[in-house]
């Protein structure tokens, strides 16, 4: 039987032992003698946050296919656990074989969003790894960052020693071997992180040097060493139906977020919002193969007994073979008692016949994301959708006997005025009166509108990186401006505004667009106490100002003006295959309020053509 | 038709509470394939009933609940399926059919359950404490201060306590539970700490339930010794 790392007693004072026992169903165990690597893949928030990921979960599975590599799995101790480690001085350890993270040859992490990027600096202090990856020697772990924030790594510059810019499928085996080899050598930390800085989508941050302009912003950005790329080029897996999935998803103990199997349906979306990273970032839109999806989704079932599937992607009513998946899904599963949860469907005839097949119409909601308040300011993010299209899927859900809605806005966005934020609350307003249209004894009794609005962040790599954000009072003021609009609408009481936290916002857009300066200020206010700064309770953002001013970092630099499109932006290094010039034309585009067609319709050449596949072929072969 | 079945609860499973033990068996009779039958509406759910809930902490060598089957193979067939279907630390030890109804629900008819209770090293009360054991049982009233969250009421546990006594080295203990009268182990060992006039120190014991018991005709039946194997 295994030896937990932690005792009875820490196990039985702490809130949820099951975070830190492991054992789950198919989680993976080896034999660590008969291993050549050694991987703690981490995720670094709360257990039940990171276990519903799914990235990390195809890693897992894609690094334990191999016999000669043991990845497990670690997380972020809670402020609990966190309180007890410090004071016990036990060392972070990994939920499977529960040995120290330090006695592992990588660690990798996962960085999802910028508000985990204290609890990074906690991961390595609890597993007395030195956060500086210059202090760090032969016998510590690499650390290895991935994910979407590492489009821009460079505000953790400092804390890694790599960072793998891509999807994870293509070079980390290859990454793997490299590792292998330059041991078998007896080659340094050093030798193989020069072997590393080789390998496409590698990038070894100690390499390159950073010298910056009176103003602030970037006067160059070059390698040490003649032999390193001056570019990283972004990994794609572009064959994304012959490759690794996790066909044995791990089962947790306890209720995670999300309590299911997830079916990555596709990868990318064609639709081009300029405000959308994650959209420009998995260009081009690849397609995977229907039967193996079906076949994807049998195993998982029948391997982990999950009472709940759902399909993952940006935009699944684009998926091509959406009609034939979703009815596959529905006769195959629903008499084994199976939840086929729905992602975010576009409202039409197809979307609700389905949705009446698998949710209880009285209690489920239709979802729109119209994003901005009024047709002008849509065609400035490019989000097709229009206040007719929205009105009429809306009426034909009332008649079949829906009555909640949801609507998400965001605020803040390029060129908002105003009259774009009332549009929020005369959006709601008319589809409550679409609602009320519906005579009295066919409806359903009130309609439920939810309206909720998140402060926009500009993120690198999409058209809108240059754009200026807000203080936190105009954010804060442009919400009462919707709330107040909204309680003048006459059918008020039908409608609910929920609206975000302003400080979040300016931290993050600080964070997302940030550069090596930001290293000493994550460090500062991590050693006065902060970690989880993405729990509202435990974030403090007077602390961060206060660190800002300790490490003498004008936070307004990074977020109080509209950059130059001249300027050298700290990602720029990245080749992402969206091309600079196609995110310039189109933040052009977007001040002449005009659209760009998406993918389908048309093809804008943004540039990932280059990677020969996908939405980018589709029908040219 | 109705099952009961009964595992064994060790290791570092003992973290996981009941809820989630339930959980996880939900899906484990998912995986090891089993024809359970489920109930009506949106959101069916298998129909299972546990015993006696186990505190967190605390392992087992005798735990049940009872499951609604559509069909069934034999027990040796689906305990081995089900066994094919375990973490490490829970075992499926047997599976019985037992007769439908509510009167003869897992829950309903625990009385019972016996319980292995030892001391972590140097957290014992005091030296002597094996021999103390008889002596505490031995009081004619045991009396326990019980602490709600409203209030604190003295009760007398000794009518609730079958039996006490040293084996091997530890205390075992033949409790009352279930939903007239329940006892936790736990709170049996508190009352020797005052007893002895040492308060226990947290964590000082480590407890394992052993077996779970219903009575009929006034004695003490394993809740497996109801139904039959299913040939
Ligand atoms: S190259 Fe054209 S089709 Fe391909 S992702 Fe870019 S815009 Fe879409």
């Amino acid at each position: 039987m295994r030896r937990l790392a932690l005792s009875d007693e820490v196990l039985m004072t702490v809130e949820k032992p099951a975070r830190y026992i492991g054992n789950e169903i198919n989680s993976v165990m080896k034999d660590k003698e008969k291993i050549d690597i050694r991987f703690a893949m981490c995720f670094p928030d709360v257990y039940e946050i990171s276990m519903s990921h799914l990235g990390l979960q195809i890693i897992y599975d894609m690094l334990n296919t191999r016999d000669d590599i043991w990845c497990e799995r670690v997380f972020s101790p809670w402020t609990d656990l966190d309180g007890v480690m410090r004071r016990d001085q036990i060392p972070l350890f990994a939920l499977e074989s529960q040995d120290p993270i330090k006695e592992f040859d990588f660690l990798g992490i996962t960085i999802q969003y910028e508000m985990c990027y204290t609890n990074i600096l906690q991961i390595l202090d609890l597993s007395q790894i030195p956060l500086h990856a210059k202090d760090r020697g032969e016998n510590d772990p690499l650390v290895i960052g991935g994910g979407p924030c590492t489009y821009n790594p460079e505000p953790l510059a400092d804390f890694f020693d790599l960072f793998y810019i891509g999807e994870g499928e293509t070079q980390m085996l290859p990454l793997m071997d490299a590792y292998k080899a330059n041991k078998a050598r007896g080659g340094s930390r050093e030798d193989f992180l020069v072997m590393a800085a080789n390998i496409p989508g590698i990038y070894v941050p100690r390499f390159y040097e950073v010298s910056y302009k009176e103003d602030g912003t970037l006067a160059s950005f070059v390698p040490t060493r003649e032999d390193i790329p001056a570019k990283i080029q972004k990994q794609v897996q572009m064959d994304v139906t012959n490759t690794y999935y996790p066909m044995k998803p791990i089962v947790p103990f306890i209720k995670v977020t999300q309590d299911r199997v997830t079916l990555e349906i596709q990868r990318g979306c064609i639709r081009g919002c300029r405000f959308c990273q994650a959209g420009m970032l998995y260009r081009p839109t690849r397609e995977r193969d229907v039967n193996e999806l079906k076949r994807w989704a049998k195993s998982m079932l029948e391997s982990t007994g999950q009472e709940e599937i759902s399909l993952s992607s940006l935009s699944s009513s684009d998926y091509s073979q959406l009609g034939e998946l979703l009815t596959y899904l529905i006769e195959e599963f629903q008499d084994k008692k199976v939840n086929i949860s729905l992602p975010s469907l576009r409202i039409d005839a197809f979307s609700l016949d389905i949705m009446s097949k698998v949710q209880d119409i009285k209690k489920s909601s239709l979802t729109f994301a119209p994003e901005a308040g009024s047709q002008r300011l849509r065609d400035v993010i490019n989000k097709g959708l229009t206040e007719e299209v929205i009105l009429e899927g809306a009426g034909t859900a009332f008649e079949g006997g829906w009555s909640k809605v949801k609507l998400y806005f965001m605020l803040g966005l390029p060129t908002e005025t105003e009259e774009d934020q009332k549009g929020i609350a005369h959006l709601a307003e008319a589809i409550a009166e679409r609602y009320y249209e519906i005579p009295k004894e066919q409806r359903n009794g009130k309609c439920q509108i939810t309206v909720s609005t998140s402060f926009f962040v500009p993120k690198p790599f999409t058209p809108f990186q240059w754009a200026t954000m807000f203080p936190k009072e105009e954010y804060l003021s442009r919400a009462k401006t919707v709330k107040n609009e909204i309680r003048s609408q006459l059918n008020q009481k039908s409608i609910k505004y929920n609206w975000h936290e302003a400080d979040v916002t300016v931290l993050e857009g600080i964070l997302a667009r940030g550069d090596r300066r930001l290293c000493a200020v994550i460090e500062d206010v991590y050693k006065k106490g902060a970690i989880f700064d993405a729990w509202n309770e435990y974030f403090h953002p007077d602390e961060w100002q206060k660190s800002f001013a300790a490490c003498s970092v004008d936070p307004d630099f990074y977020i109080m003006r509209e950059r130059s499109t001249e300027e050298l932006l700290p990602w720029d290094f990245i080749d992402m295959g969206v091309t600079k010039q196609f995110l310039i034309r189109e933040w052009e585009t977007a001040r002449k309020e005009v659209v760009t067609p998406n993918c389908r319709e048309k093809c804008s050449g943004c540039g990932a053509a280059k990677f020969k596949g996908g939405v980018c072929v589709e029908g040219k072969n | 038709m109705k099952v009961r079945i009964k595992f064994a609860k060790t290791g570092a499973m003992k973290f996981i509470g009941h809820l989630d033990v339930m959980r996880y068996f939900q899906k484990a009779i998912r995986r090891a394939g089993l024809d359970a039958a489920y109930s009506e509406g949106y959101s069916p759910h298998m129909i299972m009933s546990f015993a006696a809930p186990l505190g967190v902490g605390l392992t087992s060598q005798g735990e049940y609940f009872d499951l609604v089957l559509n069909s069934a193979t034999t027990s040796e067939d689906m305990i081995q399926r089900l066994n094919g279907a375990m973490a490490e630390g829970i075992q499926v030890l047997s599976l019985v059919q037992v007769e439908d109804g509510k009167a003869s629900k897992a829950m309903s008819l625990v009385a019972a359950a016996d319980y292995f209770v030892t001391f972590r090293e140097g957290k014992e009360p005091c030296a002597d404490w094996e021999s103390r054991i008889a002596d505490y049982y031995a009081q004619e009233r045991i009396p326990i201060v019980k602490k709600t969250k409203r209030s604190e009421m003295e009760v007398d546990i000794k009518p609730m306590i079958q039996e006490m006594r040293i084996y091997n080295h530890g205390v075992f203990l033949r409790l009352a539970t279930g939903s007239a009268n329940n006892l936790k182990p736990e709170l049996v060992m508190e009352g020797f700490g005052t007893f002895v006039g040492q308060s226990l120190e947290p964590f000082a014991v480590q407890t394992e339930r052993l077996e779970t018991y219903a009575e009929q005709e006034g004695s003490l039946i394993p809740l497996a010794d109801l139904g039959e194997i299913i040939g």
